[in-house]
This record gives structure tokens, sequence and C-alpha cells, in this order.
């Protein structure tokens, strides 16, 4: 077993592990953090995205000793809301298990290009998106939703 | 859930990480875990010991060298489309821009590409088409391998056992050449190619003879391979019709395709050709014939 200890939504967390858990067991059992789903398990999917560092990651992918001294964000955080709530009003969520992954992704997203000055268009969402899997919504609520959350056309 | 590894060294330092490959073996080494944490799962892989690069700052870098670039093995393929210092290398940040998706692109590293020696890795044909070299760094040295000495089947690299994938180092580009780099998969984002190839071709503005080409594939062999006949094209001026032959020609002897989950090897031949011909004709700027 490993100790190990990042900031997760703003706190810092210690847990004991096993060597190469993943990061998402790890929010999920150990930390009881749930809002992170799992899809594929093999990084196809998105469903388990969360932010490190402010970057989106597949957390089924990543060891949770990586993670040391790191700041991750899931979707139990705080700073997404305007974005659930698009997600809510636009026809963005359907079953839900993709839904975290694809606000974190979007959230992710929307920061850079607001960071560099650079538009959102669909085409760049589509793109940003490409990460994550949708099996209900056929996408056109969720790229409604992530262009009024930043201020767009809905 | 796979057989967990009993041990995972988490070093802070280069120097530190090649003592334990020294000392410990036998060591998986883990960059990303974009690939390794799925042959893990899979159980295509059992590891007894890990050791986590992740920490190590030292393999983080792009920095100007000897009149190119050298790359840590730790740089992201995020990092290959934003550093600003890569700009003369545009074939980097095109097959980064096509490299799965965005949760994959901050995590997967050029040493770890380089790591599996994949034959459907998308920087095999980018890196062999630059001529790059792979640093590898034990406890006793260095020893630079360029990529055709470094990759060498299936998955197998002339890495040793005691040794670290350091860098990678690309020679500085000639103004009159121009590349091209073509993934042909099932969608655009997050599909391992069924063929994927990179080009780097120029001519000699005066004569309008080529003077030189250089392209790599991947997904069409075991490991990536050259598309070494294009090298008939060096010292001609080749029309359309000449692109079509040779192209056809690298399609059938420089290959060896085969039918798996992703393609056939029929439709590799011939996505292989059709793309040749293009990239040819794009990057020699050569007219397409009338009717
Ligand atoms: C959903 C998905 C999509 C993908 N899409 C693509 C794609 O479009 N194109 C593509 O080319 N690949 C793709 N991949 C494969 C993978 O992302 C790449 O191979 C990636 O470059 C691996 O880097 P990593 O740092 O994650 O390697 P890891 O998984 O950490 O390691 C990979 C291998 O390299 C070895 N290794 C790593 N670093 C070193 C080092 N410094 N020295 C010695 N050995 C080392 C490891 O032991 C291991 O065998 C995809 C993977 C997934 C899961
Ligand atoms: S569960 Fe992680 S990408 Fe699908
Ligand atoms: S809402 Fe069901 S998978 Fe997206």
């Amino acid at each position: 077993m490993i100790d190990l200890r990042f900031r997760v939504n703003g706190e810092w967390r210690s847990v004991r592990v096993p060597p190469l858990a993943r990061l998402l067991d790890v929010l999920r059992e150990h930390l009881a953090l749930t809002g992170t789903k799992e899809g594929c398990g093999e990084g196809e999917c998105g469903a388990c995205t969360v932010l490190v560092d402010g970057a989106p990651v597949n957390s089924c992918l990543v060891p949770a000793c990586q993670v040391a001294d790191r700041d991750v964000v899931t979707i139990e955080g705080a700073g997404h809301e305007s974005i659930q709530e698009a997600f809510a009003d636009c026809g963005g969520v359907q079953c839900g298990i993709c839904t975290p992954g694809m606000i974190l992704a979007t959230r992710a997203c929307l920061a850079e290009w607001t960071a560099r000055g650079e538009p959102c268009t669909e085409a760049g969402l589509r793109r940003a998106l490409a990460g994550n899997l949708c099996r209900c919504t056929g996408y056109g609520g969720i790229i409604a939703a992530a262009l009024r959350a930043h201020g767009g056309a809905t | 859930m796979n057989a967990a590894p009993t041990a995972v060294y988490s070093p802070r330092s280069l120097a530190t990480a090649l003592a334990v490959l020294a000392d410990r073996a036998p060591v998986t080494v883990l960059a990303g875990g974009t690939d390794l944490m799925v042959e893990l799962r899979t159980g295509r892989t059992q590891v007894a010991s890990v050791l986590d690069l992740w920490g190590v700052e030292e393999l983080r870098f792009v920095r100007a060298e000897a009149g190119g670039v050298r790359i840590g093995a730790l740089t992201t393929i995020t990092e290959l489309r934003r550093q600003p210092s890569l700009g003369a290398w545009p074939l980097l940040a095109a097959c980064a821009a096509d490299f799965a998706a965005e949760q994959i692109r901050n995590r997967a590293t050029v040493g770890g590409s380089l790591g599996t020696a994949s034959p459907a890795a998308d920087l095999g044909p980018v890196l062999w088409a630059l001529d790059a070299v792979v640093r590898l760094r034990s406890r006793d040295g260095v020893r630079d391998l360029p990529i055709p000495a470094f990759l060498l089947g299936y998955r197998r690299t002339a890495r040793r056992a005691d040794e670290l994938i350091e860098s990678v180092w690309l020679p500085g580009r000639l103004p009159t050449e121009r590349g091209a780099f073509v993934k042909v998969g099932t969608r655009d984002a997050q599909s391992i190619a069924k063929v994927v190839v990179a080009l780097v071709a120029s001519r000699d503005a005066g004569s309008g003879q080529v003077t030189a080409v250089r392209a790599a594939a991947g997904s069409v062999a075991e490991r990536t391979v050259e598309l070494a006949s294009l090298q008939e094209l060096v010292g001609r001026r080749p029309d359309a019709a000449a692109l079509l032959a040779v192209s056809r020609v690298a399609a059938s002897r420089d290959c060896a395709p085969i039918d798996d989950v992703r393609s056939s090897a029929v439709y590799r031949r011939h996505a292989l050709q059709r793309v040749v011909c293009d990239m040819l004709t794009s990057t020699l700027e050569v007219p397409l014939e009338d009717g």
C-alpha cells in the first residue's frame, strides 16, 4: 500500500491505497466521491474525466500515485455550476452517465479559450469534447449547453 | 482487475530513476499510463514492480540543441501542439492534433509512444520522416539511436532493461522542405490508425528536381516502416503519372499489412497508395494531369 496526499475540490485529503490504484477508484471507493463515472475503463469514453491541475484527464487511466501533491477537481467540486445549469436547461442530460465527464471537459475547454482569447465555436466544441461519448442525447443538447454556458447563442 | 504490482517507485530525479532500473530489475517503466494502464487492465501485460517517471521533471523539456531540437521523454502530446519552439517542425503539431482526444493528449508522452513500439503509433512515422535520434540513458551513459535502429519489431525496441528513453533529437529543417501527415481512421478523434503516413519532401526551386524524400508509414507492417521506394524520385522531375507509379510500388513493396480488427490488408494497401500519391502531389506541388 502507498500513502498519498492530494487536493480534491479544494480540500487536502490523505489516503492509503494499493500501489497502482486508479485515480477513479480512489475517488469513488476511498473518498466516496461517486459522481465520477466509469464507462469503458480504457480511456475511450471520457465518463471518468476529472481535472488535474486544470487539465482534463481520464481518471480510469491515471495511477493515483501520479496525483500526489496535485489539485484534482471532480463533479462534486465548485466552479462549474453555470455549466451544470446550462446542461439541464438545454437537454444536455438524459441518463446522466456521461454528464460529469462532459461538464468537466466543457469547463476545461471554455476556461482555456477564455484565457487565450479564442472564440468558442460549435466546431471547436465538437473537437474539444471528442473524447466524451454520449449514448443518449445525440450531442445537440450538449453542444447547445456548452455554447450557452460560454455566453454564446443557445 | 490485474495482478497488483508489489512496488511502485516514484523518484523525483533522473539519477534515482536510473538507479532503480539498474538495481531493482525487473521493473516496468510508467510514463502517462495511457498504454500501460490499458495493457494491465486487459491482462496483456503483467508487472512485478513499476518505475513511475511522472515526477522526474528533468525529462520534461523542449530545448534547442545542435541546430535542431531535443524533446524530453515526458513531453506530452498536448505540449507538442502548444510549444512555440516546435514551430519549425509542423508535422509534430499536425500529428498531435489527430492524436486520440484531449484527455489522452494531456497524459500521453513522446517517450511512451516510442516505448510502446506499436506499429500503429502515430508518432513513429513522424519521427522517422524527421530523421529523429532516440537518446537512451542508463547509469553507464547514453546511446543515440536513429529511429530505424530503435524500432526493431512488433512492440520491440533496442532499449536495454537498464535504460530509459531520455529524449529524442530532431535535426533542423531546410526552408525548401514541405511535410505532410495523414492518418486514416474510423473517425477524426480517438481512433487508432488503419493507415498513418508522414512524409517530408523537397525539390530544387531552379531545376525542379526532387532533392529529398523521406516517408514512413504505420499500421501497414509489424512495425513502423520507411517507404523506401520513394527514393527513386530523387533527382527526377516527376509528373502526376510518375507519382502514381511510385506510390503503387511503395504500396506493394514497402509494406506487409495484415487483416485485423481495425482493417484489412487489401484496404490498407489501397489506402496507403492513395494517401502517398496525394501527399507527394501536394508536397512536391505537381500539377494534376488534364483529362
Ligand atoms: C483511448 C486511447 C486513444 C489512443 N489514441 C492514440 C492515437 O491516436 N495515436 C497513438 O499513437 N497512440 C494512441 N494511443 C496510445 C497511447 O496513448 C500512446 O502510445 C502514448 O504515447 C503512450 O504514452 P504514455 O506516456 O501514456 O505511455 P505509458 O503507457 O506510460 O508507457 C507505454 C510504454 O512505454 C514504456 N515507456 C514509457 N516511457 C518510457 C521511457 N521514458 N523510457 C522507457 N520506456 C518507457 C512503458 O514501459 C510502456 O511499455 C491511445 C490510447 C488510448 C487509451
Ligand atoms: S471510463 Fe475512463 S475513459 Fe471510459
Ligand atoms: S446522457 Fe446518457 S450517455 Fe450521455
